[in-house]
C-alpha cells in the first residue's frame, strides 16, 4: 500500500508538472482531482472536528441540559435556504449573526492586537537611528495611506518616504515567498528523486 | 421583517462581543465563549454553501456534456469518495481518509505551489526591474533577503575578495537589519491601516449603514 501511495502522488506530481509544457488534459486532470479532493477533506473535518464535538455529541448525550445548542442547530440548517428560490431571504438570520459576531470582535480584537499593541511597540525612546527610523517609517506609511489630505508638499515628501518603506516590505515579502516556493520544489524533487526513483541517498 | 431583524440580529450579537470585552464577569465571559462555540456551528454549516456552488457548476457540466466534463466528473467522484470516507471511517491517523491526504491531497498541494517557483522567476522580472527609485528599493531588499537568508548566501559573501574577509558577517547583519527596521516599519504601517479600516467596517456593518450581506433575496 505504501509503495502504491508513493507511485499515485509521483504520477500526480508528474501530471501537474506537465503545465510546464503547456496547458493540457492530464494537467487538468489532477487539478480538477485537486479541488475534488480538498473540498472533500474540508467537508468530512467540519463534520468530524466542528459539528461532531460541538453539536452532535453534546445533544445525544445530555439533552437535557444542552437543549440549547438546537438554535446554532437550527440557525445552520437555515443555510440550507440559500437553494431555493422562494425561501432564500431565510439565510440572512445566521448570516447576520455570524456577520455581528465578527464584526463584534473584529472592534475589540483588531484594536487591541492589530493597532494599540502596534503603536506600543512603535512608541520607543528616540535615542538610537534604528529606532529613529522605525518610528519615523510607521509615521510616513500611515501618512501615504491618509488620503483626507492631499499629497503635496511636506505631506508629499513623508507620503514618499512611506513609499519607500512600504517597497522593503514588499521586497522582503516577495523574497520571502519565492523561497518558500522554491523549498517546495526542492520537497518535490527530493520526493520524486528520492522516494520514488530511489537515485538519492 | 425580512431585513430589520437580521439587522437587530447583527446589532445585538456584535454589540454583546464588545461589551464581554470590557465586563470580565464570569456570567458575561461564560455567556460570550458560548455564543463564539455557536458561531462556529454556523460557520460550518455554510461549508454547504461552497460546496453546493461546485457541485451545481460540475453536475452542469457534466449533464450537458459540455468541454472538459470528464473533468468535472473526476472532480465531482473525488468530492463525493473523500467526504464520504472522512465522514463515515472518521479522520483519525490509519484511515483511508489520512491515506488519500498523504498520498494525494498532500502531493498535488505541494506540487501546485511548487510550480509557481518557475512561474515567480518570470514575475520576478517584471516586478524587479529597476526603472525608477521604488522598485530598485523593491528589488534591493528582496536580494538581501533570497541570498541573506539561505546558508549559499553568507558562504559566498565569506569568498569574496576583501570585503569577505574584512566583513565575514556584514550579510547577516544587513539582512537582519532590513528585517528588523524598514521591513517592520512598513509591515507595521499596514497592518495599522488595514486593522483601522476592518474596525470603521465593522462599525458600518454593527450600525447597519453597510447591508450588503443582506442582499441574498429580496423583501424589505
Amino acid at each position: 500500500m505504501a509503495v502504491f501511495g508513493i507511485w499515485l502522488g509521483a504520477l500526480l506530481t508528474l501530471c501537474i508538472y506537465s503545465f510546464l509544457y503547456r496547458d493540457n488534459p492530464l494537467y487538468k486532470f489532477a487539478e480538477h482531482v485537486y479541488v475534488g479532493i480538498s473540498a472533500g477533506y474540508f467537508v468530512a473535518a467540519e463534520v468530524h472536528n466542528v459539528l461532531l464535538p460541538n453539536l452532535i455529541a453534546p445533544l445525544r448525550s445530555d439533552f437535557g441540559h444542552r437543549f440549547y445548542l438546537l438554535v446554532p442547530g437550527l440557525l445552520g440548517v437555515m443555510v440550507f435556504f440559500a437553494f431555493s428560490r422562494r425561501l432564500n431571504w431565510l439565510l440572512r438570520y445566521p448570516l447576520s449573526f455570524v456577520v455581528g459576531m465578527g464584526a463584534g470582535l473584529t472592534v475589540t480584537a483588531m484594536l487591541s492586537a492589530d493597532v494599540m499593541a502596534q503603536v506600543q511597540a512603535t512608541a520607543l525612546p528616540l535615542n538610537s537611528v534604528n529606532n529613529v527610523l522605525l518610528a519615523g517609517g510607521v509615521l510616513a506609511t500611515l501618512v501615504y495611506f491618509f488620503f483626507s489630505a492631499e499629497h503635496k508638499g511636506a505631506v508629499g515628501g513623508v507620503a514618499a518616504a512611506g513609499v519607500w518603506y512600504l517597497m522593503i516590505a514588499f521586497g522582503a515579502a516577495f523574497g520571502y515567498t519565492v523561497m518558500a516556493r522554491i523549498s517546495l520544489l526542492i520537497g518535490r524533487m527530493q520526493f520524486l528523486l528520492g522516494d520514488w526513483l530511489h537515485l538519492l541517498r | 421583517m425580512k431585513k430589520t431583524v437580521p439587522l437587530i440580529i447583527t446589532f445585538l450579537a456584535g454589540l454583546y462581543m464588545i461589551v464581554a470585552y470590557f465586563v470580565p464577569h464570569p456570567a458575561v465571559a461564560n455567556s460570550a465563549q458560548q455564543m463564539q462555540g455557536w458561531e462556529i456551528i454556523i460557520v460550518a454549516f455554510t461549508l454547504v454553501l461552497g460546496i453546493g456552488n461546485l457541485v451545481q457548476v460540475h453536475y452542469g457540466k457534466v449533464r450537458g456534456r459540455r468541454p472538459g466534463w470528464f473533468h468535472s466528473a473526476a472532480l465531482l467522484a473525488c468530492l463525493a469518495v473523500m467526504a464520504a470516507i472522512g465522514t463515515v471511517w472518521g479522520v483519525a491517523e490509519g484511515t483511508v481518509y489520512y491515506w488519500l491526504y498523504d498520498n494525494v491531497m498532500a502531493p498535488l498541494s505541494a506540487a501546485m505551489f511548487s510550480l509557481l517557483a518557475f512561474f515567480i522567476a518570470s514575475a520576478a522580472y517584471r516586478a524587479f526591474r529597476a526603472r525608477n527609485k521604488e522598485a530598485t528599493l523593491l528589488l534591493l531588499a528582496a536580494v538581501v533577503i533570497m541570498i541573506g537568508r539561505v546558508p549559499l548566501g553568507p558562504w559566498l559573501w565569506a569568498k569574496l575578495p576583501w570585503v569577505g574577509g574584512h566583513w565575514p558577517h556584514a550579510l547577516d547583519q544587513l539582512t537582519q537589519w532590513v528585517m528588523d527596521v524598514p521591513n517592520t516599519a512598513g509591515q507595521r504601517g499596514i497592518k495599522i491601516g488595514a486593522a483601522l479600516g476592518a474596525v470603521s467596517m465593522a462599525l458600518r456593518m454593527l450600525l447597519g449603514i453597510e447591508r450588503s450581506y443582506l442582499t441574498t433575496g429580496g423583501g424589505s
